[in-house]
């Protein structure tokens, strides 16, 4: 082993979306040693598979593909001079921020970093924890992995395909699939509502005559060697399969767009504290986690829908790194941040307030229970009412964002907590 | 023609193989599936059971607890990982204390050391996550853990390289006596030998039945489990029985050699022994009945589930030797359910000798001790991660990172003497694919090198071989004549 060790300012685990971002806003911020590691050979993440547009409406005001979009930031971290290593897949993060990592080219190096920031992205949830029962035969792929057969090797998965879960990776997929000649019999969703964004339920399913069925689930898979058919059967209000309700689909193709999951086996072997909710780090309104000097954004610290978030909280994670490096981190008293009724997972779920007056705006982002129309969305510092915004919809598969300006913030200074709730009436 | 046919390649055919490379001959390993451990090997508990269990004066007690003892050192010298947690059989009824304190003395009378009842507080000192409703147990000091397909591999790979040869996708669908020797009808073409030994799992009578006048009746049997996702803190460290049945031992909750935690099996008879599904019914039974011992049941963090087909033999028993009421040069090992992981080694080197002494086959004076399996990447420490990529450094390259798989250990396991051929037999090799994932990330880059390695288009790459085809085609392919799958 390369027994000296590397000494950097900040470390970045992966040169995804958030990671790039991360290092650009770092570097930016003045941060000279800053390394970049990405187990995959490019740089860019999932994006460079996701080669459809939509990417960038918010942070760049134009439409552009993955690749596009992630081009932008490897060349504006190519341009600012930041080491960027592909092919090096970290081994173990430490709470002390030395980070283990390997491969092809150089074996094993120890890099001590000052500061570290988790941008490794999530991963999709797999047939197996789903527990649907039948064959294991092929032809069963999460649609990310089929995305990848698709749109990186140039292979189709299969001909006849029933897409489970109404997740926007899933969506997507249903149109790839049709467009390059593949027959989509459904998209079928277990709850009474799609997981994806509406612009996408039009785009990719009612623009090419894919039915969508919700309140339905897979409930059998059939075929001894490769997929030959599931039974899709409908749900009752506690989502259990209506016996007499199977219907029969002929498929060699099942993709699942099931739900993404934060991949925190790093962050758990550095004793980041987890959030049960969102299942990624519990940070504060700088993104640092429970480890002094650890820090995560992106799809690592919950699930975005839109890459463009990812982007803007990373620079968030990126300059908070920053500071924490230059001995300005933040200091002052922590506050706690509480999903209230309709709200699950809100991020950051702690506030740190200086006993400065605050000049910036707080982001508070959380996903509804359920869907709710013509609802309030309502922060509090304990029982005073620090905002009551009527909103048309909310909606589980579309984040909500709570902003929190200088002067609600102000207003927390002598409360135990702020809660995030949606409510039908009007609040004040 | 050849001295010995093997058919089945699960891990009583291997292990029958291995015994017999040590001898002078012509022997192959036949099996219908693509690769071999593809049936009931590829998908039980994975224990080293203790044998207080099978009754005494039994084929099942005796090479129980003969090929309990060969395990420790068996996997020394295979380099497997081998675990022996001990395990305790949990009464949660007074009515079942008795049935404790007979297997306590079933345990003496078939010679297993150690075993003991011991009361409610014990029980709850050495595994404080059961049930406290338990009332005692019977505390088997013993009982240990394989990975039964990695045993499986390593036995196959010993056998090839003593020069025993694997043909695979290779199904027997007749046999007949020709002279003094055996032809065996296969899918492939007869095949001519002087004897063959019937190691076919859950087709083990249906070729019995072909050769014998007095016919066996093996019932497939088939298990449903759950597989939790690795933890350094699980609930349980020991294998946890309940009292048994007469279907089998019951629900146990294990871990297992790689830290995962194991729930189940059922114990469901069908007709089909390549039945292996997993059913709503049988899943939620394996819950329930697990809920026994764990009250506080979790499993969030399931990662799959599966099942496995046994071969249950219905007078109890395992049949082993010379085929009854058949002609010469006929062996068989067949009705072999629990304890047959256990029993494996003991079966193998049995038979083994016993098919090569009855036709005489010379001992080899030269034998080739096939190296041990490599030891995992995951498995290393950094200073034998560090030797392992200077000696290639494609251990530098993580394939799977779900079980830290590296691209070295991907390519050892296509160039193993029994090599994989396939996505499933990658997994089964490496453990890539095997994680939390499910083989989402690694699936395209296994398939990658599978293709570097052999020679193929990711169109030929196939989950486990026969239909079992992964991709349809290429993009351009869809509806053309070079649409490989096409209808």
């Amino acid at each position: 082993m390369a027994n000296e060790r590397i000494q950097v300012d900040i470390l970045v685990v992966g040169a995804g979306p958030a990671g790039l971002a991360a290092a650009i806003s770092a570097r930016e911020a003045g941060i000279e040693r800053i390394v970049v590691l990405e187990r995959e050979d490019f740089q860019g993440g999932i994006l460079r598979q996701c080669i459809h547009n939509g990417f960038g409406l918010h942070r760049f005001k134009v439409e552009l593909t993955g690749p596009e979009y992630a081009q932008r930031d490897i060349d504006r971290a190519a341009e600012l001079g930041i080491d960027i290593r592909t092919g090096v897949t970290v081994l173990e993060v430490s709470a002390d921020r030395h980070v283990t990592a390997i491969s092809q080219q150089e074996g094993l190096h120890v890099y001590e970093a000052g500061a570290v920031i988790l941008a490794m992205g999530c991963r999709e949830r797999s047939r197996g924890a789903l527990a649907i029962p039948g064959t294991r035969c092929s032809g069963i792929f999460s649609a990310g992995t089929a995305q990848r057969y698709v749109n990186l090797e140039g292979y189709m998965p299969g001909r006849r395909v029933v897409i489970l879960g109404s997740g926007d990776i899933g969506l997507i997929m249903a149109r790839r699939m049709k467009l390059q000649g593949a027959k989509v019999l459904a998209c079928v969703e277990l709850m009474p509502y799609s997981s994806g964004l509406n612009r996408n339920i039009v785009q990719c399913l009612q623009d090419y005559d894919i039915p969508l069925l919700l309140g339905h689930t897979v409930t059998d898979i059939h075929g001894r060697e490769r997929l030959t058919g599931v039974t899709v059967s409908q749900v009752d209000e506690n989502r259990k399969p209506i016996p007499g309700t199977e219907q029969e689909f002929d498929c060699d193709t099942l993709l699942l767009s099931v739900g993404l999951i934060p991949e925190n086996e790093l962050s758990q072997g550095a004793g980041v504290e987890l959030s049960g909710t969102t299942s990624g780090a519990v940070v504060d309104n700088t993104l640092q986690t429970s480890v002094p000097g650890i820090f995560a954004c992106g799809n690592v610290l919950h699930v975005h829908d839109l890459v463009d978030h990812v982007s803007n909280e990373a620079s968030v994670a990126g300059r908070a790194a920053a500071a924490y490096v230059q001995g300005k981190a933040w200091q002052g008293r922590s506050l706690p941040v509480q999903d209230g009724a309709g709200v699950r997972g809100t991020v950051p779920q702690r506030i740190i307030l200086p006993d400065a007056p605050v000049d910036f705006t707080i982001d508070l982002m959380f996903r509804p229970v359920d869907v709710f129309r013509n609802q309030y969305l309502v922060v509090r510092a304990d029982d005073k009412v620090l905002s009551c915004k009527k909103h048309m919809i909310l909606t589980p598969g579309e984040m909500a964002v709570a902003p929190l300006n200088e002067k609600m913030l102000e207003q927390c200074r002598d409360a135990k907590a702020v809660t995030v709730e949606i409510s039908p009436e009007k609040v004040s | 023609m050849y001295d010995v046919l093997i058919i089945g390649a699960g891990v009583i055919g291997c292990a029958v193989a291995r015994q017999i490379a040590q001898y002078e001959g012509k022997v192959a390993v036949l099996d219908k599936a693509a690769d071999v451990s593809e049936g009931a090997s590829k998908a039980n508990s994975g224990i080293v059971h203790a044998g207080y269990d099978a009754a005494p004066g039994s084929e099942k007690a005796r090479l129980n607890v003969k090929g309990a003892a060969m395990y420790p050192q068996l996997c020394r010298t295979l380099g497997l990982p081998y675990g022996q947690p001990g395990a305790l059989v949990l009464a949660f009824d007074e009515a079942d204390r008795a049935a404790i304190e007979a297997l306590e003395a079933q345990s003496l009378v078939n010679g297993v050391a150690g075993c003991r009842l011991i009361e409610r507080d014990e029980v709850l000192r050495l595994e404080p996550n059961v049930n406290p409703a338990v009332v005692c147990a019977l505390h088997v000091p013993t009982s240990g853990l394989v990975s039964p397909y990695e045993l499986t591999h390593a036995l196959a790979n010993a056998a090839a390289y003593g020069g025993v040869e694997f043909q695979l996708e290779t199904e027997v669908t007749g046999i007949e006596r020709a002279d003094d020797a055996w032809i065996l009808h296969t899918n492939k073409g007869p095949m001519k030998t002087r004897a063959f030994v019937n190691c076919a799992g859950v087709y083990g009578g249906v070729l019995h039945n072909m050769i014998s006048t007095r016919p066996v009746r093996i019932i497939p049997r088939r298990g449903q489990y759950y597989l939790l996702d690795r933890d350094e803190h699980l609930p349980f460290g020991m294998t946890l029985f309940q009292v048994p049945t007469k279907m089998g031992k019951g629900v146990l909750i294990s871990p297992t050699t790689h830290g995962n935690l194991l729930i189940g099996p059922t114990a469901e008879d069908i007709e089909d022994g390549g039945d292996t599904v997993t059913t709503g019914l049988g899943l939620s039974d394996v819950l329930s009945k697990a809920a026994l011992t764990w009250p506080d049941i979790n499993i969030r963090s399931v990662i799959t589930n599966f099942s496995g087909v046994r071969a249950h033999e219905v007078g109890g028993d395992f049949i082993i030797g010379a085929v009854e009421g058949a002609a010469d040069g006929a062996f068989e090992a067949i009705g072999i359910e629990s304890p047959g992981l256990t029993a494996a080694p003991a079966i193998g080197e049995e038979l083994g000798i016993w098919v090569a002494y009855s036709l005489q086959l010379p001992k080899k004076r030269y034998l080739r001790e096939p190296p041990p399996m490599p030891k995992a990447f995951s498995h290393m420490s950094p200073q034998e991660r560090e030797a392992a990529y200077q000696q290639e450094p494609e251990y530098g390259r993580i394939v799977c990172r779900c079980e830290t798989v590296t691209e070295a250990e991907v390519r050892q396991a296509i160039r193993q003497p029994v090599g994989a051929r396939t996505l499933d037999g990658v997994k089964r090799r490496t453990r890539a694919g095997m994680g939390r994932c499910q083989g989402g990330f690694c699936s395209p880059r296994v398939v990658q090198i599978l293709c570097e390695e052999l020679g193929m288009r990711p169109d030929e790459v196939t989950k486990f071989g026969g239909d079992s085809w992964l991709l349809a085609g290429t993009l351009d392919s869809m509806g053309t004549e070079d649409d490989s799958h096409g209808e």
